[in-house]
């Protein structure tokens, strides 16, 4: 019982952690018109931040991802840019073709594998 | 539409559908998807399922909650680990401070701007970015409202749902689940991103991430979002000023 209680705790924590930045966002953002040039650093700040997310998931994942090998991840990243792009912006059918296509690979190239319940 | 519309309830209430119905084909299918994957680790980590619906309300960033799963079933340390999700959430400050002065408008009050800033994430963020300009001022909270709102909502009955079938799913599934997130929010930010600033921002930001994470893992997200981004004011600004 414990244990729940701190883990309660722990999400608790995490959620609080995560609102004070969207907080302190909301609370600079009244003091800031949307023509003054620190606006659009910050929007140059955010969209760097995302992009370096995102190239951090597939060139250096944490937990799951791990499984896979770098090449597989990009592979399957290009089969999705390239699905989202032939069918005109297709967010839908772009995102299953990196999924499922990740998958594939995995299989594929790795035939059964050992350890992991795959 | 005329201007005799602008700011009346239906008005309003129309902004409220018109986004609720924007979120509802593929931003609320992927992105529920992608809390399927969610709501299956967190039950295999032993997380009850309330409180996986409650991480999912309350923290409201997939990125943030997969790395508090997993660094939670690597053991690590509590202060540890509010850190790292800390860190991984310190996109949220420069992502609210520029969407919310374009959503601002004398009818709304504080506690509409505090709850439209928990509600920021990618998707939605994106979205808004490109929407926001072509929209009457006094309609872009309630729409945007909306449209994060049933995201919410479509994000929650993921978590649900991967948390009730978890047992069906092989380390394989749960993987092509776990991979449909980053692989959304790329193409997202590859199709929603039309602005000279944006695109050169991203691939400031995507060179600069890796790089950074060789060298300082911990903070490399806060220095590449800063860095990359500064990189691409400057040469914005730059170019701007020469042409």
């Amino acid at each position: 019982m414990s244990s729940d209680w701190s883990l309660w705790g722990l999400v608790l924590a995490c959620a609080l952690a995560t609102y004070f930045w969207r907080g302190t966002g909301v609370f600079v953002s009244g003091r800031l018109d949307t023509d003054r040039p620190v606006f659009r650093w910050l929007a140059c700040v955010a969209y760097a931040t995302l992009a370096a997310l995102i190239a951090r998931i597939v060139f250096m994942p944490a937990g799951i991802l791990e499984e896979t090998a770098l090449w597989q991840r990009l592979l399957a990243s290009a089969l999705a840019l390239a699905v989202f792009l032939l069918t005109r912006k297709n967010l839908f059918l772009g995102v299953i073709a990196g999924g499922a296509g990740l998958m594939l690979i995995k299989v594929m190239s790795d035939g059964v594998v050992s350890g992991l319940h795959w | 539409m005329s201007e005799l519309g602008e700011g009346t309830a239906s008005a309003l209430r129309r902004a409220w559908l018109q986004g609720m119905r924007e979120a509802g084909g593929t931003p609320a299918a992927v992105l529920g998807a992608g809390y399927i994957g969610f709501g299956a680790l967190a039950r295999d980590a032993d997380f009850s399922l309330l409180l996986s619906l409650v991480s999912t309300f309350a923290i409201w960033a997939l990125p943030g909650q997969i790395a508090l799963i997993e660094l939670y079933n690597l053991g690590t340390a509590a202060p540890a680990l509010i850190l790292a999700v800390m860190l991984t959430a310190a996109r949220f400050f420069p992502m609210t401070a520029s969407l919310l002065p374009s959503l601002r408008h004398p009818r709304w009050r504080a506690p509409h701007y505090y709850l439209a800033g928990h509600l920021v994430a990618m998707t939605g963020w994106a979205v808004a970015m490109r929407r926001f300009p072509q929209m009457r001022r006094v309609e872009r909270l309630p729409y945007f409202l909306g449209f994060t709102v049933l995201l919410w909502l479509a994000c929650a009955a993921g978590t649900i749902i991967g948390y009730q079938l978890s047992y069906l799913f092989t380390d394989l599934v749960t993987l092509g689940l776990v991979f449909l997130n980053p692989m959304y929010f790329f193409l997202v930010l590859c199709g929603e991103t039309r602005s000279r600033l944006g695109v050169t921002a991203l691939l400031c930001g995507a060179i600069a991430g890796p790089l950074l994470h060789l060298l300082v893992p911990e903070w490399s997200l806060i220095l590449a979002g800063v860095l990359g981004g500064t990189l691409a004011f400057l040469l914005l600004e730059t170019g701007q000023r020469r042409s």
